[in-house]
């Protein structure tokens, strides 16, 4: 059975790179009016977003203040937390997407988990460095080896091979293929990797002092409710370019392909020709 | 081990496929109802992205002997390792012995044996333990595996010396022992006469007559045209990653030449690869 | 699928016993480095004894890379690839003999470290058996887990700097894990470690599975 190179997978059903229509790509870039619209509302969001978190949500001081009284850096919180979300449902998309790669077979799915690492990996940073402040403020130091933030440095570490793994690897073949098993590998690894730091440092460490009091409320979880929403449009922002980027990458490296062959048909009939000559 | 019952065919029996049927004299070939071992028709074949087979066409019949001659670069080597199953075959149509290469090339990898340039073996075991070893992973026994190192002349001082202490002309009568003891139908040699001296080489000629005595069928790439020739029936030329002359009959002239592929259709293939 | 893993573990087993390279440089790796943490800890005896547990696994999980690195480099001489592909072996017979080779060269590595760990740091054992389980549950992690990355790896032309990068925080909770368990064990508490063993066991169990499964594609497409 001849496979059929017009409906081929791996070769991209994904985002169209055409030019017309809310979705659709220009031509001059990677950005469209549907991604437009979106960044904006990413924008404007991360606006009213530091409006609330920074001035009209109440510090964590005076007659509701929680055991610790954090005062002002509780707003760190607001960051953190979304952040922290979206860097797990990053590496869970990767997961996913890894998944599909294996079983679809296309490259839409490849591209995706790819996208959704790199995009990750900020988040993940983000992560750290707002965790790393916050423990700055809870206990004094740059770095407390909690179960949280031990847990997400190596979900980076992770995250960095697999993208190492995907540099490494030219054939775009053969690197969807692997760095979909990695991808898979690597996640399946983390609810044990979850259960061993948990265990590990709650033998040092009862509690963990990130948690929120759970009795949040008003406008308090809303702007908590509001920084999810906001991050999360940035993340869908960043990958859709993020992902049309590639896409666009693949295309140019199909481009070369169709002329390597016609070099190299080129190159048969000029041999075979000669050869022709030298037998007359 | 693995032995199918082909005959040898006669030289009045050459099978002929379809078009080449027609170009032939007629009344001197009688088609015989018997599959090519190797039947491949515009196949294309990736190495990383570049095209090393762009569009073969090449017919082998049972218990043939072809040669692939052509410069340096043509796809000699990745035409045989398509044969062996190793490279995704990713448009055309590919068989071997039976197996369509771009279903499943897996299943035919058992009963094809493939001697490349390099040696295949493991420098730091002896050269028994080599040919035991991948005669043994092929399923055939450790007879087989003596046999093939007496046929080759290596059961005598040279049995437990470890093969990265052997010369290269040593080496390759190894990797030739460990590829005969498996009985492979289907024989791929890539210039299987490199590096062997005069009494190698015709251990060589002698290796594939028996081979095609017992029914096997031997494709080979060579640069040394005037003993190749002497033992090939027939021999094809590849460049430029296509082949001419590629069925029985001479067929060049009047071939319609493989379609081109479209320069709009992206080429990843990959859904239909196994 | 048994029958091509003894095989494929047997050569593997004999090629170490002609070339001695597990023998003669990674063992002494293994014990140069329990030397080199006495150096950069105080000589100070307490704290080595102390952080006994996990200097050791420390250096199982250092020496655990070069045995891995060792498998498969023999296994990416031009060739032999093909030649294990064309061989009709089953994969996952190759899998769990090339994990086999790599688990019975890591836990003869334990056993003179050991010897290394109780005369250097002067250690002494609790109870041997959850010590002599959590090695057996840990090796057999490690070494399924190593040969996956092992044959992901063995493929690429930066394979030496890229299987540290990937197999060491996969394996991280493994050092936890063993680290725990052998501080009980060293104790003379058991009752912490059998949580730990657990977990390693856990591990090992999915990571041998994926094995089976995920070798076959990695073999491919060299």
């Amino acid at each position: 059975m001849t496979p059929d190179p017009t409906r081929s997978s791996l070769a991209g059903r994904g985002a169209p790179a055409g030019t017309s229509g809310f979705w659709r790509a220009d031509p001059s870039g990677t950005g469209s009016r549907g991604s437009r619209v979106i960044g904006t509302l990413a924008l404007v969001g991360l606006a009213v977003l530091a409006l609330f978190a920074l001035v009209l949500s109440p510090s964590d001081a005076g007659p509701n203040a929680s055991v610790n009284e954090f005062g002002e850096m509780v707003r760190i919180l607001y960051v953190h937390v979304p952040v922290a979300i979206i860097c797990f449902l990053a590496f869970a998309v990767t997961a996913f997407a890894s998944a599909m790669v294996l079983w679809r077979k296309t490259e839409f799915w490849d591209l995706l988990a790819a996208a959704s690492a790199e995009v990750g990996v900020v988040f993940t940073v983000l992560t750290l460095i707002t965790g790393s402040l916050w423990g700055h403020v809870a206990w004094g130091t740059w770095w407390e080896w909690d179960a949280r933030l031990t847990s997400t440095a190596l979900l980076l570490v992770l995250f960095v091979g697999y993208l190492a793994l995907r540099r490494a690897i030219t054939d775009p073949q053969v690197r969807a293929r692997r760095a979909a098993i990695a991808g898979l590998i690597a996640f399946a690894d983390v609810p044990i990797v979850h259960f061993s730091v948990d265990w590990w440092r709650s033998l040092h460490q009862p509690a963990t002092i990130t948690r929120f009091d759970p009795t949040i409320d008003g406008i308090e979880l809303f702007t908590l409710m509001l920084g999810m929403v906001v991050f999360l449009t940035t993340y869908v922002w960043l990958m859709i370019h993020r992902f049309r980027l590639q896409y666009v990458q693949a295309r140019l490296d199909d481009r070369g392909l169709d002329v390597a062959l016609e070099e190299r048909r080129a190159e048969a009939s000029a041999a075979l020709a000669t050869t022709a000559g030298i037998r007359q | 081990m693995i032995r199918a019952g082909y005959a040898r065919p006669r030289a009045d029996q050459l099978y002929a496929p379809p078009h080449c049927r027609a170009l032939a004299g007629t009344g001197t070939v009688r088609t015989v109802v018997m599959e090519p071992v190797v039947h491949f028709r515009g196949a294309i074949c990736l190495l990383e992205r570049f095209p090393a087979l762009a569009g073969v066409d090449l017919d082998v019949a049972a218990g043939e002997v072809v040669l692939l001659q052509g410069p340096n670069g043509a796809g000699k080597t990745t035409l045989l390792r398509a044969c062996a199953g190793l490279v995704p075959v990713i448009t055309g149509t590919a068989r071997v012995l039976g197996h369509d290469l771009t279903v499943d090339r897996r299943s035919v990898r058992r009963q094809v044996g493939m001697l490349g340039h390099s040696t295949g073996l493991y420098d730091d075991l002896t050269v028994a333990d080599n040919v035991r070893f991948w005669a043994r992973s092929a399923g055939a026994g450790l007879a087989e595996a003596e046999a093939a190192l007496t046929r080759l002349g290596l059961d005598g001082r040279l049995r437990d010396v470890a093969v990265a202490r052997l010369s290269s002309g040593q080496r390759r009568r190894t990797s030739l022992a460990a590829m005969i003891a498996r009985r492979p139908l289907l024989w791929l040699l890539d210039e299987p006469h490199a590096t062997l001296d005069q009494a190698g080489r015709d251990l060589v000629d002698g290796l594939i007559a028996d081979a095609v005595a017992a029914g096997a069928t031997v494709l080979f790439a060579s640069h040394e045209l005037d003993r190749a020739n002497a033992v090939a029936h027939r021999s094809v030329t590849v460049a430029g990653g296509i082949v001419q002359d590629g069925c029985t009959a001479s067929g060049a002239a009047g071939r319609p030449a493989a379609p081109p592929v479209s320069a709009h259709a992206p080429l990843g293939n990959v859904a239909n690869v196994p | 699928m048994f029958r091509d893993a003894a095989l494929v573990a047997g050569k593997d087993l004999r090629l170490e016993w002609r070339s001695r390279v597990t023998t003669n440089q990674v063992m002494p790796f293994a014990v140069l480095v329990l030397v080199l943490f006495a150096f950069a800890l105080d000589p100070d005896r307490r704290i080595l004894v102390e952080a006994t547990p996990g200097l050791f696994w420390l250096a199982v999980l250092f020496s655990a890379l070069l045995a891995i690195q060792r498998a498969f480099v023999v296994e990416s001489i031009d060739g032999v690839r093909d030649g294990l592909r064309l061989s009709g072996l089953d994969p996952a017979g190759i899998f769990l003999g090339k994990a086999a080779g790599i688990a019975v060269h890591l836990l003869a590595l334990e056993l003179v470290l050991g010897a290394g760990v109780a005369v250097f740091y002067g250690a002494h054992l609790g109870s041997p058996v959850l010590l002599v389980l959590t090695c057996l549950a840990a090796t057999t992690g490690l070494a399924s887990a190593g040969s996956l990355y092992g044959v992901l790896a063995a493929g690429l032309r930066v394979r030496e700097t890229i299987l540290p990068l990937l197999l060491l925080p996969v394996v991280a909770p493994v050092l936890i894990g063993a680290t725990q368990a052998f501080e009980a064990g060293f104790r003379g508490t058991p009752a912490d470690g059998w949580r730990w063993f657990g977990l390693l066991a856990v591990f090992a169990l999915m990571y041998t599975i994926i094995g089976l499964f995920a070798f076959d594609p990695l073999l491919e497409e060299a």
